[in-house]
């Protein structure tokens, strides 16, 4: 399903040398990372490797010291959440942030509520939200139950399509899948495809490489705060992929890509 | 696009679904008042595996309340003591609709007792002894709640003090300033045939007034449901049934109209009933079908997702305080009205926190939670109208204080009790 991209485009998202420095400790040293609008990168590396880090960069909640941030083609600064927001970066936590007392529309449609002089438009919201879960293939039992009575798929889900709500064109996932059993895991992932389909660029932080065979494009290894390597999920094995984020092969395939296109598959 | 696939039916929901609407349009037909019963049994079960407790039980309770003391002395049900019963609600019955903005964002305000003794002080010294205009005076006197209640917030929401603290402070610091305003001349006597004084005394003695409010209420409710239902019909969303509505509009007429019938064999409406169900019809709406509503709740429910939402947090924080302010300064008014005074030894009584007692629990009795996020001012009517119940009720036996006290504390713990008890049944149940 990847070849729906064209591969002329530019990426959309393109970090260089992003490098981040907590007091005494070196978080991110000449990071480099990029994603195509239509591709699943993964961000795979070992506690401590600096994927949080990358993703609170990315996401504004904490910029970067040093580096360069290209957004489709022009540099750009995030400095703050809201910057990350405007450009059309969604960012779905790991503790997915959901207001469990109110149902699923109304945490879809948080701060962003469809509305008539300050009175809500329930009917519309509730009609949307449908579509949304419609188009999607989301199965929850009702738009209208508390996010409260959930599973934890369930939850995940509702999550990354009210990341979607904004029409964003990267959306960052923090370890979606891990709280969530075999079932819905499978569910989590078709979710994934479907969206990556739709033309999103995104970043998956992940552990299980099971799922990063599953439905990443690609797959960039962070080990202390570095690059340790960026492979074409097709054609690398999961040994390949583990040995880079322990560090057993320090010189994996395209080892520190920086700038470099022939590391791009 | 490549996986638009097979679309699943938009209905709500495969069997065992709490959604609380039914949506299917070959059944609609047929339904009779079991179906609505059984619907409401299932919207019931939806709203408390959400973490709501329905009001049956409370409702239940209310009866065994009204059958007791009615057993122990038959002028409980009288209609003069239902009307009196239904004036008294009205002072800690507004105090109650501010602390339920305070607990939705999961904040407590502990000092609406002495913010609302402070408000009775206030207009007592302005009007009587400097003969600042009545009407003047209650705007003052409100105002002053409005400014606690910011002054509270501010310490809460920007300085980080624990809400708690900050109020319990606030009670002891309001208290000692009502004490001090009324130090010189003791108790002060409010003019009895004053504004302030006609919030309580006033009722409407043509039978008309009381049956046009039932009418109007009831009617207002009928075209509210079914306006929302044929907009969803319109949109081709799950939506009530006729029966259901026309259900519900009959029960709520059969209330209504048996309220008013009892109050004009007394002297009719209120005139304090009305602004307390006016006062609780607005916030009602604000809370619960506007965007700002929408997101007190949020607050309430998830702090960090409301941040991330882009919610000021802050702002809500300091904006409930207020409300909770002016609303005890408000319902302080209607407590000196019934008293036609405000005096020391009242202030006391504030400060001894029987108003705040009284208040949280009529919130909580009523179904708000004091964890956050869940809860309506309607419930404060069902809460306010147990507390004053057993007040009025032990009142009537000669129940001394010391016992009321006990009772009353009694009352709050299982009220609280019981909150926690069904936040942890949700939690077990619905979460991760």
């Amino acid at each position: 399903m990847s070849e729906v991209v064209p591969v002329a485009h530019p990426p959309v998202l393109a970090l260089r040398g992003i490098t981040k420095r907590f007091g005494g400790v070196q978080a991110l040293v000449d990071v480099d990372l990029r994603v195509r609008a239509g591709e699943v990168v993964a961000l795979a590396g070992d506690n401590g490797a600096g994927k949080s880090t990358l993703v609170k960069v990315i996401s504004g909640v904490s910029p970067a010291d040093r580096g360069v941030i290209e957004w489709e083609g022009r540099l750009v600064q995030i400095k703050r959440p809201h910057d990350a927001h405007a450009l059309g970066i969604a960012t779905v936590y790991q503790d997915l942030a959901m207001c469990d007392n109110l149902d699923v529309v109304g945490n879809l449609f948080l701060g962003r509520e469809i509305d008539r002089v300050g009175v809500l438009d329930e009917v519309e919201m509730e009609r949307r939200a449908r579509d949304l879960m419609r188009a999607l293939s989301i199965r929850i039992p009702d738009v209208r139950v508390p996010v409260a009575a959930l599973s934890a798929g369930q939850r995940q889900a509702v999550a990354i399509s009210r990341s979607l709500m904004g029409a964003p064109k990267v959306l960052l996932l923090d370890e979606p899948t891990a709280a969530l059993g075999v079932e819905q895991t499978s569910h989590l992932l078709d979710l994934i495809e479907e969206v990556r389909d739709r033309g999103m660029a995104i970043i998956l932080i992940s552990h299980n490489m099971g799922d990063i065979k599953a439905v990443a494009d690609r797959v960039a290894v962070l080990r202390l705060g570095r690059n340790n390597g960026l492979f074409d999920v097709s054609t690398v094995t999961q040994e390949q992929i583990i040995s880079s984020v322990t560090g057993a092969a320090d010189n994996a395939v395209a080892h520190r890509s920086k700038g470099d296109e022939e590391a791009w598959p | 696009m490549s996986r638009g696939g097979p679309h699943r039916d938009g209905g709500p929901a495969g069997p065992g679904s709490p959604g609380p609407i039914t949506t299917d349009r070959e059944r609609r037909a047929a339904r009779g008042w079991r179906d609505s019963v059984r619907q409401y049994a299932l919207e019931v079960r939806g709203s408390v595996r959400g973490g709501e407790r329905g009001p049956l039980l409370v409702l239940a309770g209310l009866l065994v309340i009204w059958i007791v003391f009615q057993g122990l002395d038959d002028k409980f049900l009288s209609p003069r003591n239902l009307s009196n019963l239904s004036v008294d609600i009205v002072g800690t019955g507004l105090v109650a609709v501010g602390i339920v903005f305070v607990l939705l964002i999961r904040e407590i305000d502990l000092s609406v007792g002495s913010v609302s003794g402070l408000a009775g002080a206030a207009f007592a010294v302005l009007n009587v002894n400097h003969g600042v205009p009545e009407w003047l005076a209650v705007i003052v006197a409100v105002a002053t709640g409005t400014a606690v209640g910011a002054f509270h917030g501010f310490f809460h929401a920007w300085l980080g003090v624990p809400a708690f603290v900050v109020t319990l402070a606030g009670l002891l610091i309001w208290n000692g300033l009502t004490l001090y305003l009324l130090g010189a001349s003791g108790t002060i006597n409010i003019d009895e045939e004053g504004l302030v004084a006609s919030l309580t005394s006033r009722h409407f003695g043509n039978d008309l007034v009381a049956y046009a409010v039932a009418a109007l209420g009831t009617a207002g409710y009928f075209l509210a449901a079914h306006r929302r239902r044929s907009r969803h019909r319109a949109a081709g969303m799950p939506y009530r049934t006729e029966g259901d509505i026309g259900m519900r509009t009959g029960l709520l007429a059969v209330v209504a109209f048996a309220g008013a019938h009892t109050l004009n064999r007394f002297q009719g409406l209120p005139l304090a009933l009305l602004i307390f169900l006016v006062v609780l019809v607005v916030s009602d709406y604000l809370l619960r079908r506007t965007r700002y509503g929408r997101r007190v709740y949020a607050v309430g429910g998830g702090v960090e997702a409301a941040r991330r939402a882009g919610i000021g947090v802050e702002r809500v924080r300091v904006a409930m305080f207020m409300v909770s302010g002016t609303l005890a300064a408000f319902g302080g008014l209607f407590v000196a009205s019934g008293l036609t005074s405000a005096s020391p030894t009242t202030a006391r009584a504030a400060g001894s926190g029987m108003l705040l007692i009284n208040a949280i629990a009529a919130a909580v009795i009523g179904g708000t939670s004091l964890f956050g996020g869940r809860g309506s001012p309607w419930s404060v009517l069902l809460g306010v109208v147990v507390i004053q119940s057993i007040a009025s009720g032990m009142g009537l036996l000669g129940v001394q204080d010391a016992v009321q006290f006990m009772i009353t504390g009694g009352v709050l713990l299982a009220a609280v009790a019981a909150d926690a008890l069904s936040r942890r049944a949700q939690a077990r149940r619905g979460r991760p």
